[in-house]
């Protein structure tokens, strides 16, 4: 019985989500779209199966809701700050900088939401991956300790993330 | 003041905040003189930018009575796709080495895009224009 649940909905989440989406497109709260959102959100994940093979085991929501609102508060002073640099900084006194953060996650959801975190907020672009996955490679805009950047990214960040997949 | 006028003010403000951040974006792009930096302002700015240019059109969407919430969607798309395109013109730099080469990472045989060869790994002699599928975090 369960495993043919898990045929049917591979990803419960994805088909809440596709079906939200589809609401959304339509601007519109009717019971016909609503039917043909959770339509739409069961056949897409079945469809697409193949390329999701494995989910993450524990994924926490109530978390992940925390994380979200941490991360948009850091948008927006980001934004401040990198606004303020492009406005006052010269460009002979910008020290950007590469750093190494040594990676604690494993999954590979956890550590593409990590990079797109880092990527969105204070100054710092992800750039890319180390061969074997355990340092991502992140150039920082305007830092004069590369260091204290690391240590942030990992204990605001990666911590938290640890937490959400674990 | 009524209601409309107060929605009115609200549209105005989140218009010239939005195009505030916008206009400062571009500035960022202009000044940058390096490749890297020039990445940063607007995957930042641009951001908020766009977001508040969307609060204005929801609220004076909402202030003519007709709410509409397709640009939560707008949103939520930039926020999934801002740091893919980041990240693919960061590879982009640091394959045809327009930016200063990134330090290898402590320990690791190297950063996945610039796959060094299996038997000159550490040798600094990294063979550029290789195809390089997106490694895989494993």
């Amino acid at each position: 019985m369960s495993r043919a649940w898990h045929w049917i909905l591979p990803h419960p989440f994805l088909t809440l989500v596709l079906a939200i989406v589809w609401i959304l497109l339509q601007n519109d709260l009717t019971a016909g779209m609503a039917v043909f959102g959770l339509i739409l959100g069961i056949l897409i994940p079945r469809a697409t199966a193949i390329w999701w093979p494995d989910q993450p085991q524990d994924f926490r929501i109530g978390r992940m809701a925390r994380y979200a609102i941490i991360v948009l508060g850091d948008i927006i002073v980001a934004n401040l700050e990198v606004a303020w640099i492009v406005l006052t900084v010269p460009n002979d006194r910008l020290k950007p900088a590469w750093i190494s953060v040594p990676l604690d996650l494993k999954e590979p959801e956890a550590i593409t939401l990590l990079a797109g975190t880092i990527t969105l907020t204070p100054g710092t672009v992800s750039a890319d991956l180390s061969e074997d996955g355990h340092f991502l490679l992140v150039h920082v805009l305007h830092t004069d300790d590369p260091d204290k950047v690391r240590d942030d990214i990992k204990s605001r960040y990666e911590r938290r993330l640890m937490e959400i997949f674990a | 003041m009524t209601l409309a006028d107060l929605a009115m003010l609200l549209t105005a403000l989140f218009l010239l905040i939005g195009s505030a951040f916008v206009l400062i974006g571009v500035a960022g792009l202009l000044k940058f003189d390096g490749p890297m930096t020039r990445l940063h302002a607007p995957t930042k700015v641009g951001t908020i930018g766009i977001g508040m240019l969307l609060l204005a059109s929801m609220t004076n969407a909402a202030a003519l009575g007709e709410p509409s919430f397709h640009e939560v969607l707008i949103m939520a798309f930039l926020f999934v796709t801002a740091p893919v395109s980041a990240n693919f013109i960061a590879k982009v730099n640091i394959h045809r080495r327009d930016c200063d080469p990134p330090p290898k990472p402590p320990g690791a045989r190297g950063w996945a895009t610039l796959k060094p060869t299996e038997d000159a790994a550490g040798a600094g002699d990294r063979p550029a224009g290789q195809d390089d599928p997106d490694a895989v975090a494993r």
